[in-house]
């Protein structure tokens, strides 16, 4: 796998990405509780949280793969899924929010590949399916992307074919290839053999670096202590705590910020 | 170990006769022997051998006569027939399966309440009745018109002019045929991983892209087997068309063994073999659509035959090496 860092892309604003007051609920059970959060241009964003803390929700929020109950979601200061009307907010379209999406780069923890096309149909597919580029510039764009993830040598391959490790870059391709101004990390490495978890984290981080806006769920306390400019930490559907790594991770102010931290170091 | 060193001495002197010099670890391990399935396989055969005996040489089946009828132009009329009415209400009958279970996995309770209600109505009617319904149903509607609901019509038929016997036999049959074929593809498209809708929705995909480029191809994999044995039921069941008036394979071989009750046996041998045939052939499209949609499902596609024949050859060649070299 290459080492050098990636270029930040080149057309691609890095979005800002702002969460209002957002409340969830499954039935009769409340996920999210009033969740405010603003993550600023460019930032790397670590969501924390023990399982059920409603922090994967967030995150499909944020991309309205769930629908908030209450609040909203801004991206750049364009409201996602809804539309103002009047003091109230109204339901986008489904095709609408489709192409909201088209924006937003999602990383799922089980890489959810498409197993019937090749790894360079997968990351070329939503750009050619959206209109945006032909095939053939398409293709250029997936051949690039993979070659930055360190898979120039399988675009030919069928994704069961990979280890998870390199279906995890392949899906980062992916949602590179939206040219997305936000990318939305899901537990990218709980699916993970342990050896294979450093190479995925290796492309994050060159992400990071690039300057893209990045929020990432995960548990891997030391990766977030590294690439992380803000680490929230959540429970119970509420933010508890939130700050530099420096504060939460090594001062955390919070009774169970520690307990959480205790468990997991 | 306190054994007495004369103890060892004695065994190292006295080897089995009969046995190799060789080591125990370099000698080979002897297969288990089968007495009961060596007798199983012989009775197989004495009963198979006697079966494909009695079918030769029994003068009942008068295998002459069946030569004679088997290219018969009037057998392959009626062959004819039967694949017209089987590959239209096939394609049919998909069609409005793939429709029917959309409709029942929609969001709308009117189109899943709709859909619910055709098949199991369709389901429920033996396909001969559906059949002598629609032959009859010229009688009850004379005309069919489009036009508004319950309002002025724009178009109209003269049924009995629209309705010949192959059409009332593809409709009877395609209506039957698109009941079952929604449920085949209904499990097709529930088979496809829940994640293969959200990362298709996560990508903003247009919503008919995800369906016919993600979901469908997905679903084909197991929407193949089912709807291939739906397939060979319908080749089946067109004999029934016979009792609309329309002379298929089974029709023609019914109306001749009227006119030569001698010749029905082999007549009836005629149809058998073509079923087979036709069987046979769609067994083949079969294995090579299905390893077709295997792609990218396993790590390598089943082989076909033919290189099932070689690796089988290729391995026997090993086991004749491995034995003479040991």
């Amino acid at each position: 796998m290459s080492a050098k860092t990636l270029k930040p892309l080149a057309d691609v604003e890095a979005a800002t990405v702002e969460v209002h007051d957002v409340h969830k609920w499954y039935g009769a059970h409340r996920v999210l509780n009033g969740i405010d959060l603003t993550v600023r241009p460019g930032e790397v964003t670590v969501i924390l949280g023990p399982s059920g803390s409603g922090k994967s929700t967030l995150l499909r929020v944020v991309n309205h793969l769930e629908k908030p109950e209450i609040g909203h979601v801004s991206i750049n200061g364009e409201l996602i899924g809804v539309k103002r009307h009047g003091d109230r907010l109204k339901e986008l379209s489904e095709r609408t929010i489709l192409t909201q999406r088209g924006r937003i780069g999602f990383v799922f923890q089980n890489f959810n590949l498409f197993p019937h096309l090749t790894v360079l149909d997968n990351v070329a597919a939503a750009p050619v399916a959206t209109g945006r580029l032909n095939k053939p510039q398409a293709q250029e764009l997936a051949r690039e992307l993979l070659g930055r993830v360190g898979l120039a040598d399988k675009t030919g391959d069928y994704p069961r074919r990979l280890s998870g490790g390199q279906q995890q870059r392949v899906a980062i391709a992916r949602a590179l290839a939206l040219r997305p101004g936000v990318i939305l990390f899901d537990e990218p490495t709980s699916a993970l053999d342990p050896e294979l978890v450093g190479e995925v984290l290796a492309v994050i981080k060159d992400l990071a670096t690039s300057g893209t806006t990045l929020v990432i769920v995960t548990h891997e306390i030391g990766f977030a202590r590294e690439i992380a400019d803000r680490v929230v930490f959540i429970d119970g559907g509420k933010i508890i705590e939130q700050g530099p790594p420096s504060e939460v991770l090594d001062k955390p102010r919070h009774e169970r910020t520690r307990d959480f931290l205790s468990k997991v170091l | 170990m306190s054994e007495p060193p004369g103890a060892a001495v004695a065994l190292a002197e006295a080897p089995p006769a009969d046995e190799p010099s060789k080591p125990l670890a370099a000698q080979r391990v002897l297969p288990l022997r089968r007495p009961g399935r060596w007798i199983a396989t012989a009775v197989v055969l004495v009963l198979a051998t006697q079966f494909v005996h009695g079918l030769t040489t029994n003068p009942f089946y008068q295998w002459d006569r069946f030569g004679y009828w088997f290219l018969r132009p009037n057998i392959l009329d009626g062959l004819l027939i039967t694949l017209e009415v089987a590959a239209y209400s096939a394609v049919l009958g998909l069609i409005g399966g793939i429709v029917l279970a959309l409709a029942r996995l929609s969001k709308s309770p009117v189109l899943r309440a709709v859909s619910w209600t055709y098949i199991w109505a369709l389901r429920s009617i033996p396909l001969i009745v559906v059949l002598l319904f629609l032959y009859n149903f010229s009688a009850l509607y004379k005309t069919l018109s489009v036009g508004v609901p319950f309002g002025p019509a724009f178009l109209s038929f003269d049924e009995s002019k629209l309705a010949t016997d192959m059409v009332v036999a593809v409709i009877g049959l395609s209506l039957n045929e698109a009941a079952y074929a929604a449920e085949v593809v209904r499990g097709g498209i529930l088979s496809v991983d829940q994640g293969q809708h959200e990362a298709a929705a996560a990508l903003g995909l247009p919503k008919s892209y995800q369906f016919t480029k993600i979901v469908f191809p997905q679903a084909l994999r197991s929407i193949t087997p089912n709807y291939v044995n739906q397939l060979i039921g319908l080749i089946k069941s067109t004999s029934l068309v016979f009792y609309v008036s329309l002379l298929d394979l089974f029709g023609t071989v019914q109306s001749m063994g009227a006119t030569y009750p001698g010749d029905i046996v082999p007549l009836l041998l005629v149809a058998t073999v073509w079923y087979l045939i036709l069987t046979s052939i769609v067994s083949v499209i079969q294995f090579y659509v299905e390893r077709y949609f295997a792609r990218g499902a396993t790590r390598s596609l089943p082989p076909t035959p033919l290189q099932k024949l070689r690796a089988g050859l290729t391995d026997l060649r090993a086991r004749i090496r491995r034995e003479a070299a040991v």
